[in-house]
């Protein structure tokens, strides 16, 4: 098949006319032909905005076996070597290159294993708000009629308030019932249920929109005419072809996701401090910032808001590329 | 325009049913008010007494439409930390949120529209990219890590070291990056004037200004990406649209057809948005009063939260619920009189 191609940028939907043909080609080709890796090969910011989001989800993963401290581990922790500076700052140690904290932990140790609890419970939020938003989606787009009102009715009623102050509210209110010590003990998965619950109906509304779209189209009518139950119509046939807005929204989400899991560490409804993400780090080290140890508070922030900059930015990427005008209401 | 009212009454009376239950079902299964109101040493006999006497141990129905009944005659409940109706605490803490969230809005309004126009007319210039790519950034920023900075840079101070600075152009550059601080970074004052009932201002004078300044920034940092991204791209719109291109070739002022024909049509989803993001706004005094120790709703409604007042907890629910469904109808009230192709019926709400 090679010598009858030319280079990809030429003809970028080579590969689907193949698959209008009947041929097989496979997936990896399917995509190395596509617009999206075509338009990506061409800018140099979207890839380096990959690479460091990709470099950051490594380092985070691998944090215990990469970070040099465990920042859990109380017999690695000095407290005579609290509140150091980082390396270029006079009266650094070249042991902790980002400096100390106020209990002498190592800042790229928690930074490491901070930036990891923020990412699984960013991760984790969005997972759990696609699956509640596709579902509600599907329902009140294919189902229509009460469905529809319902479901839609309760989204807006959610979205008129903001998401983040439906997850404070949320935080408080479990946090309230659970008392302090369990909520800190289940605070990841509590964390993720209340993200997740706070950000659905973006999820819904994009999904309904797209099912109403295609709703119209002969494959679904087909699809009806052969006596296919709505849930196959729906989960196979509809649902697929619904997937570039929801892949696009998902990366905003995730980066909404990580800012409102740490703006709730941050006013203490979040992650305790013995286990922290991104959030409590800065929470923790915000009390040291009138001591003028700015480096504990201030370099995980940094670091927040790279993590998100970059998602952000893959995010405007890939809705230019994608461009689906669907979801734009 | 009857109908519309009526639905949209409708619709806000239905909201605030779901927040009240929602309001009461908190406060009827949240935390002991007992524990929270006497000390330790106080005996067994005694609390199950002072439950009797607040009506804890009556059904949920009826402690519901206790509540309900309340709440419709301003009655909020008592506030277990303050010792006085929840309703009083709130309102002597409107005023400094309410003046925060003003600060912030006319930061925001007197900077997007022009930022907004500009990036529009002239979208390859060096300034309105820049403008972008700053827009981007403050997107990515959560609101109590620019409040942080902020206090670092302007309330601390920053001294600069990257540069040598033995040579001269090194001290001039780490002069000109450092930063001096001594803004004020904590509470609003000493120094507020006071206008009527609970409500003492912060702009009456220079040091109350001055408190202001970076709890205000901080808090409009957050919306005025998203405000300057959604005027530039709803005027880029309306240039392309027929009746701009006939302006032009009639032969209009460039300024003219700017800001009077297509800054009109531009402005009329900025409302709609708008006017929800100021809703959005009261979640985001929570952050920043945290931040600033700014005495506001949010630091109050954060400090209920600690002490486990309830009966705070849930006024503060019902004012936020009350604000926010007022704003949204509002808004939508604004745009249909504004905006003459929609029609204030109820089936075009």
């Amino acid at each position: 098949m090679s010598e009858s191609n030319p280079p990809p940028s030429a003809t970028p939907d080579k590969a689907l006319e193949q698959v209008a043909a009947g041929e097989r080609v496979s997936r990896l080709k399917l995509l190395r032909e596509s617009y999206l890796y075509y338009s990506f090969k061409r800018d140099i910011g979207v890839q380096l905005c990959l690479l460091i989001f990709a470099l950051m989800v490594l380092a985070a993963l691998f944090a215990p076996w990469i970070a040099p401290n465990d920042p859990y581990d109380l017999t690695q922790i000095d407290i005579m070597s609290s509140e150091l500076p980082p390396f270029w700052v006079d009266g650094s140690d070249p042991r902790f290159p980002l400096g100390t904290d106020a209990q002498g932990r190592d800042m790229l140790s928690t930074i490491l294993y901070g930036a990891r609890v923020s990412l699984i419970i960013g991760f984790g939020a969005v997972a759990l708000q696609a699956l509640i938003g596709v579902v509600f989606g599907l329902l009140a787009g294919y189902l229509g009629g009460r469905v529809d009102a319902l479901l839609m009715r309760l989204a807006d009623v959610q979205l008129s308030f903001s998401t983040l102050m439906v997850a404070i509210i949320v935080g408080a209110i479990v946090q309230a019932s659970f008392g302090r010590a369990t909520y800190s003990s289940y605070a990841v998965a509590l964390l993720v249920v209340i993200i997740g619950l706070a950000e659905w109906p973006q999820y819904a509304r994009t999904v309904r929109a797209t099912v109403l779209a295609e709703k119209g189209k002969e494959y679904v009518d087909a699809a009806r005419v052969i006596g296919l139950p709505s849930r196959r119509i729906m989960f196979r046939h509809i649902l697929p072809n619904a997937m570039s807005p929801i892949f696009v929204i998902s990366t905003v989400q995730i980066a909404n996701a990580i800012i409102s899991e740490a703006a709730l560490s941050f006013l203490g409804l979040g992650m305790p401090e013995t286990q922290p993400s991104l959030g409590s780090l800065i929470r923790s080290g915000f009390d040291y910032i009138q001591s003028g140890s700015w480096w504990i508070t201030l370099l995980p922030g940094a670091v927040l808001v790279v993590l998100v900059l970059v998602i952000n930015l893959l995010g405007d990427w890939l809705r230019d590329v994608m461009n689906p005008r669907l979801y734009k209401n | 325009m009857a109908a519309f009212l009526i639905k949209r009454l409708g619709h806000a009376i239905l909201v605030m049913l779901v927040i009240s239950l929602v309001a009461f079902a908190i406060q009827n299964n949240l935390g002991d008010p007992i524990a929270s109101m006497v000390g330790q040493s106080v005996p067994e006999s005694e609390r199950a007494a002072l439950r009797e006497q607040l009506g804890l141990n009556d059904p949920f129905i009826t402690q519901y439409l206790r509540f309900a009944a309340g709440a419709l005659q301003g009655d909020l409940g008592n506030s277990y930390f303050y010792r006085e109706p929840a309703l009083d605490v709130i309102l002597r803490h409107l005023p400094a949120t309410l003046e925060l969230v003003f600060a912030a809005s006319l930061l925001i309004l007197l900077l997007s529209v022009p930022i907004g126009v500009f990036a529009a007319i002239k979208p390859r210039s060096l300034l309105s990219r820049a403008f972008m790519s700053v827009s981007i950034l403050g997107i990515s920023v959560p609101v109590f890590l620019t409040a942080i900075v902020l206090i670092q840079l302007y309330s601390i101070g920053m001294q600069f070291t990257l540069f040598p600075g033995d040579t001269g152009w090194g001290a001039w550059l780490n002069g000109l990056l450092s930063t001096q601080g001594g803004l004020p970074a904590f509470g609003r004052g000493n120094q507020l004037v006071h206008i009527v009932g609970s409500w003492w201002t912060n702009f009456a004078s220079l040091d109350g200004l001055r408190h202001l300044i970076l709890p205000a920034i901080s808090l409009a940092s957050i919306m005025l990406p998203l405000f300057i991204r959604l005027i530039r791209a709803e005027m880029l719109e309306v240039l392309q649209s027929e009746y701009v291109r006939f302006a032009r070739a009639k032969g209009l002022h460039l300024r003219r057809i700017y800001f009077l024909h297509a800054l009109k049509n531009t402005m009329l989803p900025v409302i709609t948005v708008g006017g929800v993001q100021i809703g959005t706004m009261v979640a985001y005094t929570i952050l920043t009063e945290t931040v600033f120790q700014w005495p506001g709703m949010g630091l109050m409604f954060l400090e209920a939260i600690n002490r486990s007042d309830i009966p705070l907890i849930t006024a503060y629910l019902m004012i936020v619920g009350v604000i926010f469904v007022v704003t949204n109808t509002l808004v939508d009230l604004v745009y249909g009189l504004v905006n003459p192709t929609v029609k204030l019926t109820g089936s075009a709400a």
